[in-house]
């Protein structure tokens, strides 16, 4: 098991919400990462946000843990949400909120 | 690199999954697909995009930037 996977897996189990994308929060460097920034912010979510962009080890590391070879990725309680889609998805369906607050 | 199309995207899902449809449109990097299969029956969205995402595996690391889809059972696509 290499460093990043277990890189990954401490951050994900120490954040409640963790969110692997492409820039920062405060400036999206792709459409469908500033989205996903967008509809937590709309909730109000408290997060994290790694910049895959700023390092390339971490942005093959976490396509290949999740098994999903796009970013951003959303992590909640450990577990893998999904991407911009299915976030947008979620968050229409009103399913989001419950999923973020429990 | 050669520019990615719809119907190479289209043709390798047909493939790989047993769809009664596939409809593809993009612009070279970014696509949309629809995809109707009973093969999605009692999956959740994230597994149902796996099922494509893994088909198209290659593609994805590479020549697709960015593909979204709808992905839907029979029964769904005709509400």
């Amino acid at each position: 098991m290499n460093n990043i996977t277990e890189e990954i897996k401490k951050t994900i189990s120490e954040n409640k919400i963790v969110l692997y994308m492409k820039g920062t929060p405060e400036s999206p460097q792709c459409g469908f990462s500033a989205k996903v920034v967008q509809i937590l912010n709309d909730i109000g979510t408290i997060f994290i946000s790694y910049d895959v962009l700023a390092d390339p080890e971490l942005r093959s590391g976490i396509k290949e843990f999740s098994n999903w070879p796009t970013i951003p990725q959303l992590y909640v309680n450990g577990e893998f949400v999904g991407g911009c889609d299915i976030c947008i998805e979620l968050y229409e369906k009103g399913e989001l909120a419950n999923i973020l607050d429990n | 690199m050669y520019v990615m199309n719809e119907e190479y995207i289209k043709d390798k899902i047909e493939k790989g999954i047993n769809c009664t449809s596939v409809n593809v449109t993009g612009d070279g990097t970014h696509f949309e697909a629809i995809i109707i299969s009973s093969e999605f029956d009692g999956k959740n969205t994230l597994e149902r995009h796996k099922m494509v995402y893994s088909v198209l595996q290659e593609e994805m690391k590479e020549a697709i930037h960015a593909l979204s889809m709808k992905t839907l059972t029979i029964e769904e696509s005709k509400n």
